[in-house]
């Protein structure tokens, strides 16, 4: 789980609920690669080859909306 | 991932917390916690009060009672001394515990009963409007203090172990792994055990203190909330502003439903 650990071969599978998602950006701001972006006032996957399943974005989001596997 | 489903009342979701509030993400420690130490939902028991961190009792599938405003700790007292082998879990805010409710706060601390208290510090009265509060830092602003609060604020810790309690933490939600670490230990611990837990209000204090975005409050608690050890090196010049995190008190004491029963036990060998 800590920041920097080797970029796994196979891709995550990011999973974001837009119904609960309030747009807070507390996932896109902290992600160490930047894998996510706002669009619309919710969190969307722009690059997900760069996901290195850190689990940040999943362990802070206050809303319950993101899962990383 | 994890599985923080199998532990909510999805059906109440999405919660009622704004935007950045921090309360989600103590909630989501909090279940990891109970997890890890593999405690049934059925031997768990979360009481809260009234604020919005009292509303986390509502979205946890464990035994929950929501009671009312400051009074979370004396309904958990009751609970505890009913069936001492429940993990009893309260939580509270810092309105609610250091406030109205602050009497039950210190007196639990000072029996030491076997309770667990979360407290939820958001430096503010969020539910009502941002009133000023207990924990409101000198110089913030709320809605009853529009030119800066002139009172020093109280030490929710500091109360906690000046009271009595055996164990004392604090933590704040930016560091979320380290949260449910200290979640963990204050479940474990027989006594009474406070983390107090800096959970950021973007609405009712950000907003009026120059800090409106979640991630700028986030940032905040990153750059200033400094570890135990690490702070303990640190000269004073280098220590204002900065917040002491981690485990403040851990003691060994007499608790108090443990000498009830012993009293009990004593009066009946005597007939």
């Amino acid at each position: 789980m800590a920041e920097g650990q080797p970029a796994s071969k196979e891709l995550a599978i990011i999973r974001v609920n837009v119904e609960w998602c309030k747009g807070c950006e507390i996932c896109v701001a902290f992600c160490p690669k930047d894998v996510l972006e706002m669009e619309g006032g919710k969190v969307t996957v722009a690059r997900l080859e760069e996901c290195t399943k850190c689990m940040l974005c999943e362990l802070r989001c206050p809303d319950f909306a993101i899962t990383v596997e | 991932m994890f599985d923080y489903l199998t532990y909510v009342r999805e059906g109440n979701f999405p919660h009622i917390w704004c935007s950045g509030c921090g309360h989600g993400i103590v909630l989501k420690s909090f279940i990891r916690a109970i997890d890890k130490l593999g405690i049934h939902r059925d031997e768990a028991v979360m009481v809260s009060g009234i604020g919005c961190s009292s509303r986390t009792a509502g979205y946890v599938d464990i035994n929950t009672l929501h009671t009312t405003h400051g009074r979370a700790i004396a309904f958990a007292t009751g609970v505890k001394f009913a069936n001492p082998k429940l993990h009893v879990i309260v939580v509270t805010g810092d309105g609610d515990a250091t406030a109205i409710g602050g009497n039950h706060y210190i007196h639990a601390a000072r029996r030491n009963i076997d309770l667990t208290v979360l407290i939820y510090n958001n430096y503010i009265y969020g539910m009502t409007g941002g009133q000023v509060s207990p924990t409101t830092p000198r110089g913030a602003r709320a809605s009853t203090s529009p030119f800066g609060n002139i009172e020093p604020p109280f030490n929710i810790s500091g109360l906690a172990s000046a009271a009595g309690a055996s164990f004392v933490a604090r933590g704040d939600v930016y560091h979320a792994q380290k949260l449910e670490k200290l979640i963990t230990q204050a479940i474990q611990k027989k006594g009474f055990s406070v983390v107090e837990v800096l959970s950021p209000c973007p609405t009712a204090y950000g907003r009026r203190n120059r800090m409106a975005s979640p991630v700028t409050l986030m940032e905040w608690l990153r750059d200033n909330c400094i570890p135990v050890k690490k702070y303990e090196k640190m000269s004073e010049e280098e220590r204002s502003g900065k917040i002491r995190t981690g485990v403040l008190i851990d003691i060994e004491k007499p608790e108090f439903t443990e000498e009830y029963r012993k009293l009990v036990d004593s009066m009946q060998v005597r007939g």
